[in-house]
């Protein structure tokens, strides 16, 4: 169970291959890319930031809960920092198991837990030369304009 | 009066203009340390925005801070 910041374009062939072993048959992996649109904007290049002692400690906890509530047999993530252009890889998840079922499982919990805990945060640069630091999706879709409430998706 | 050092990101880099700062506090918890950043840089956010660390664990707003603390605030993440 790893969880790495890299601030160099990630290497996903390197990270697969480092998970393989006998007992495992299935590899399931999310690759996050950059795309070039969000909510209607042209999006030139993205920048992401991390707290990085947090971000690691606590994605590594979410690497283990893996384990605990799938019952993978290994599973390894790493996030990009710094300046990304459109297409780059931002995040790479990697799950291996004996079976497919609880590999995509593991995957999916990874990816969506480490999107509303891990303190992680990525500005968006737009083609007509604004930027913004991007609002959290969770709280987009709970539609929390003024934020009258605790962050339920924190407290999990 | 306690020493702490406070790191800013994202959002809050851009509100202080800084990544870090040592601020000398009466203050006895963390909230009231994050009353004082909202009004020395003159931003308002609810704390139900956020999240607190300190010494790079996560936080209660009401915990204690101590001499030579590390205290984070945490904007929403946005991090995938």
């Amino acid at each position: 169970m790893l969880f790495e910041i890299s601030s160099k374009p990630l290497t996903p062939e390197e990270y697969k291959r480092s998970l393989a072993q006998p007992s495992c048959g299935g590899f399931v992996s999310f690759e996050g890319w950059v795309r070039d649109f969000n909510e209607n904007k042209d999006v030139t290049h993205l920048e992401y930031e991390a707290y990085p002692e947090l971000a690691t400690n606590e994605a590594n906890k979410i690497l283990r809960e893996t384990q605990e509530k799938f019952g993978v047999t290994n599973a390894r993530c790493v996030h990009r920092v710094g300046d990304l252009g459109i297409g780059e890889i931002a995040v790479w998840v990697g799950v291996v198991s004996p079976h497919r079922g609880e590999a995509f499982q593991a995957c999916e919990y990874i990816i969506n837990e480490l999107k509303v805990r891990v303190p992680i945060w990525k500005k968006e640069h737009y083609q007509n030369g604004n930027s913004g630091w991007v609002e959290c999706h969770e709280c987009k879709k709970h539609a929390h304009g003024t934020h009258p409430h605790t962050h339920q998706h924190f407290d999990k | 009066m306690k020493q702490i050092k406070v790191h800013y990101f994202a959002v809050l880099k851009d509100f202080t203009g800084k990544s870090e700062e040592i601020i000398v506090t009466q203050a006895e918890r963390v909230s009231e340390v994050f009353q004082e950043i909202c009004k020395k840089y003159n931003f308002k956010m609810p704390e139900a925005q956020l999240r607190a660390a300190i010494n790079d664990d996560f936080c209660d707003w009401d915990q204690l801070i101590n001499h030579g603390d590390k205290i984070v605030f945490i904007p929403p993440v946005s991090g995938g």
